[in-house]
């Protein structure tokens, strides 16, 4: 085994467990905390893919902001301790341990045994042109406007974010 | 033996069915929305697996996977921030989080 298949496992392996610590808690803010070990392991993921920005954003974004919102959230819903010790999974837990270990199932088949899944396993290094760098690439892709690139998505994302942010404060506004 | 694209793909389903379990069998709704964001993070890892071993040399400078997964993200942050808002808005009203008894769009 190669160094990058030694730190894939690693990192797989924190992963799902923290994931399973994530739906398995009682106490819901030890959830999130779990929530953030996801997160940063999912961003070692992308480095392994060769992705540096993602990881990045992955890191500012969902460690920093998301866990953050869902700290806040956590703090002002924060009912007494009736629910901090009641079960935290509803009567359908068990159709949703079927349901879930079935498309698990579904997804693992389709990708991997089935007739219609991807023969590819090459490997993929070097990807991108000596001296362009992933950031460069994904800047180049996401504002040039001349070239094959992303610029509508882009801007509509942005008008998506400031619906989002209008939209969230006449939700949560007192009236 | 090294890393092909399977293990990153069943890495991700994996990942997707536990958030996916999360999103189902939780009361509390600040607990669903957690399982989303770990099946959203599923979603990407497969995507940007696609992006990084993606066989055709024309596309391999155009990082199809990446961008997606970015803008996945984004859309994530949003979703989050409104949730977020409409589970503290209930919470106002209501004085309770479990999704169980949030049910007045129910007949």
């Amino acid at each position: 085994m190669d160094l990058a298949t030694i730190i894939f496992w690693i990192i797989a392996v924190i992963l799902v467990g923290s994931a399973l610590l994530v739906v398995g808690m009682r106490n819901i803010v030890h959830s999130a905390l779990a929530l953030v070990v996801v997160f940063a392991m999912a961003s070692g993921i992308y480095l392994l893919l060769n992705a540096e920005f993602i990881a990045i954003v992955q890191i500012l974004i969902y460690a920093g902001a998301v866990t953050i919102l869902i700290l806040f959230a956590l703090m002002l819903t924060r009912t007494s301790n009736i629910q901090l010790n009641s079960n935290p999974n509803n009567k359908q837990w068990w159709v949703a341990v079927i349901i879930s270990t079935l498309v698990g199932a579904g997804i693992v088949y389709a990708a991997t045994v089935s007739t219609h899944a991807v023969a590819n396993d090459g490997n993929a290094a070097g990807q991108l042109p000596a001296g362009i760098s992933n950031v460069v690439r994904i800047g180049q892709l996401l504002y040039s406007p001349t070239t094959y690139s992303y610029v509508l998505p882009f801007e509509i994302a942005s008008l998506v974010l400031l619906v989002a942010i209008v939209g969230a404060i006449v939700i949560g506004r007192e009236d | 033996m090294g890393l092909t694209l399977n293990h990153y793909l069943v890495l991700g389903a994996v990942l997707f069915s536990i958030g996916l379990y999360g999103a189902l069998a939780k009361r509390n709704a600040v607990a669903v929305l957690m399982g989303i964001e770990i099946m959203l993070n599923a979603v990407n890892i497969t995507l940007v697996a696609f992006s990084f071993y993606d066989q055709v040399s024309q596309y391999k400078t155009y990082l199809t996977g990446q961008i997606f997964a970015i803008f996945i993200i984004t859309v994530a942050a949003a979703e989050a921030a409104v949730a977020l808002a409409m589970i503290i808005a209930i919470y106002r009203k209501r004085s309770t989080v479990d999704v169980g008894e949030i049910d007045i769009m129910k007949w």
